[in-house]
């Protein structure tokens, strides 16, 4: 036991002569812990998202050396790089795939280089956001080297013990991976969001290396091609990161009457959300949904402006910091998370509140 | 073609389900159970594409303990031509393992096409689709909200639902699609498509004769329920709403 403590006081000193020690105490003593962070970017920076498993890779472990991945073309991808090397101060590296057919995250081509990365860095914790890149790219890599990845972790209470919802968040479940390395994760954004000392990150940039990825197997990676992509331009915040967000259900009747939640929006700084039946109606485009399925937000406030409260969409907002419901009906499932709940008619209660409320910048 | 649809039994959607006392799990003795609804949806776009003249048989699988046969039922009188069934017994089998057992299966019937649900609504993990994928070194079309064949280059054009909007993307076949919500609205199983499902064949194998060994490497500490949240109140008027927020809540 004293061998295993002094082992322990020395692991803490993350001193690198550890190292060789790993093989012989792999199960009663946890090893070196590495992370290795799947990331997305976007216009030159690395995503809030992926900024989140950052900060839940420093929840792993203090000590935890951090490489971060990324994949693009261009000068775009070379100016997240700059950004990722700087963004945190536990990252010790970042690793980057540039290449024309490497523009659009496919998760063919994602997968390969993960497990080959994996294979040169043995890493620990491979970890990326819940996000739709997340949810497409992690599970194919986990496959690929053979361990089961888990998806949407809350909580993190050792390196290898985590908390998820499951059931649309009606129940939390702990979980422990017993497998080999690498332990695979999808991390809830919402759930880290650690404050990060831009000073301290600044002084000690990471090195940025290229990746060779002319080991990509064409027989896999050819077989998918991107087309396009057509969004939503929008002005507003994130829904994923807004610090407020205000949503309509089935009640708003329109889409038209949908202009009168973004107005309001527009005045609190907000993001705008809709139900799945506001979607299915037509009112917004899907992006938006917010629940089980959709995007699952945690703002300071939301306002939900007819919603039920169904069950589904409850899982995609029920950790949010403030709740108001505006419902005309008082049996409406969601008061019963509502912090604030008004009994009345939206039509009424929403230019009232575009005149009432105080601009926010 | 043949189609491979996978479907799963879970909780009805609209159960509120409760925790077990001793943290164990979920309570799912006497509690109503229903096919997945992304599993609808999935199979629903093999039947649609089967009736388009597309694909000539949609198969439908699951993995599970015996009672998953009642969901293949229900698969059959849906539409599909025939099930395999793989009895796990009562293991949880998580989605590694489904996928590997997938993977076999596929392997037997040569399908040019896979197709799963986005998720299931109970474990909530949103990766077997992928991880069969990447065992297969087959292509992905996951979040799929429109499928469009093209049989004669044997390529799939499938729209996504990504974070940003809808993303296209062009697959060559074989393929594995995920379906979301929106790709289409599942059929009801009629009287008479019900009886005749009586007479499909479910043919039971188990992941020991598919050569699959369960290897589950995440372990179940305790399943609790999530923290209440605090009674609200219910305000009388605007002016109070936005007094709360600014001098209570303070988020405004």
């Amino acid at each position: 036991m004293a061998a295993i403590a002094a082992l322990k006081a020395l692991r803490k000193s993350s001193s690198p002569c550890f190292a060789p020690f790993r093989t012989t105490f792999s199960q009663s003593i946890r090893r070196f812990i590495s992370t290795l962070i799947v990331a997305e970017h976007d216009g030159g920076f690395v995503k809030p998202s992926t900024l989140s498993a950052i900060a839940a890779a420093e929840v792993v472990s203090k000590e935890n050396s951090i490489s971060v991945l990324l994949a693009g073309s261009g000068p775009s991808v070379e100016k997240a790089a700059q950004h990722a090397a700087t963004c945190h101060p536990l990252v010790s590296e970042v690793l980057v795939a540039k290449a024309e057919e490497l523009e659009h995250p496919m998760a063919e081509s994602w997968a390969e280089i993960v497990k080959m990365v994996q294979q040169k860095g043995s890493y620990s914790h491979i970890m990326a956001a819940s996000t739709s890149f997340g949810k497409n790219i992690l599970p194919r890599a986990a496959a690929v080297l053979d361990v089961s990845p888990i998806t949407d972790v809350v909580q993190i209470s050792e390196p290898r013990l985590f908390v998820r919802p499951i059931y649309a968040g009606n129940a939390l479940c702990t979980v422990q991976y017993t497998g080999l390395d690498p332990c695979m994760m999808t991390i809830r954004s919402t759930s880290f969001q650690g404050e990060v000392n831009p000073d301290a990150a600044k002084a000690n940039p990471a090195t940025i290396t290229q990746i060779d990825i002319s080991f990509l197997n064409q027989e896999i990676v050819g077989k998918s091609k991107w087309l396009s992509l057509s969004s939503q331009e929008s002005e507003r915040p994130d829904l994923g990161n807004a610090r407020v967000v205000i949503t309509g259900g089935r009640a708003l009747k329109s889409a038209e009457n949908f202009k009168l939640l973004e107005k309001l929006a527009e005045k609190l700084g907000a993001a705008v959300g809709a139900t799945r039946a506001a979607v299915d109606a037509g009112y917004v485009p899907n992006d938006l949904q917010v629940g089980q399925t959709g995007k699952i937000v945690a703002p300071e406030l939301y306002i939900a402006f007819g919603v039920s409260g169904a069950i589904q969409h409850l899982a995609g907002m029920r950790d949010s910091k403030v709740i108001v419901a505006v419902n005309k009906d008082a049996d409406a499932p969601i008061f019963q998370v509502a912090d604030y709940g008004l009994v009345a008619d939206l039509f009424e209660v929403i230019p009232e509140l575009l005149e009432k409320v105080p601009e926010k910048k | 073609m043949k189609i491979m649809v996978a479907v799963k039994r879970v909780v009805d959607y609209a159960v509120k389900i409760r925790v077990k006392p001793d943290k164990t799990g979920v309570e799912t003795t006497n509690v109503k159970m229903s096919m997945n609804p992304f599993c609808e949806i999935a199979l629903e776009e093999a039947l649609r594409i089967r009736e388009s003249g597309l694909a000539k048989e949609v198969v439908a699988v699951s993995v599970g303990p015996t009672q998953c046969a009642d969901t293949l039922r229900t698969a059959l009188a849906m539409g599909a031509d025939r099930a395999v069934h793989v009895d796990a017994g009562t293991a949880n089998v998580p989605p590694l393992s489904v996928a590997k057992i997938l993977r076999a299966l596929v392997q037997a019937e040569q399908p040019g096409l896979l197709i799963l649900g986005k998720q299931a609504i109970d474990d909530d993990c949103n990766q077997t689709g992928q991880m069969v994928a990447g065992l297969l070194k087959w292509s992905q079309g996951t979040f799929a909200s429109k499928v469009v064949l093209d049989k004669e280059n044997q390529k799939a054009t499938v729209e996504r639902e990504v974070d940003g909007g809808i993303e296209t993307i062009c697959l060559d076949l074989p393929a594995v699609i995920t379906t979301d919500l929106r790709l289409n609205q599942p059929r009801y199983a009629t009287l008479p498509n019900i009886m005749k499902a009586k007479s499909k064949v479910i043919k039971k194998v188990t992941p020991e004769e598919l050569n699959v060994e369960l290897r589950p490497d995440i372990e179940i500490v305790q399943v609790t329920e999530p923290p209440k949240r605090k009674a609200g109140v219910i305000l009388s008027s605007v002016d109070e709403l936005i007094d709360k927020l600014k001098n209570e809540a303070r988020v405004l």
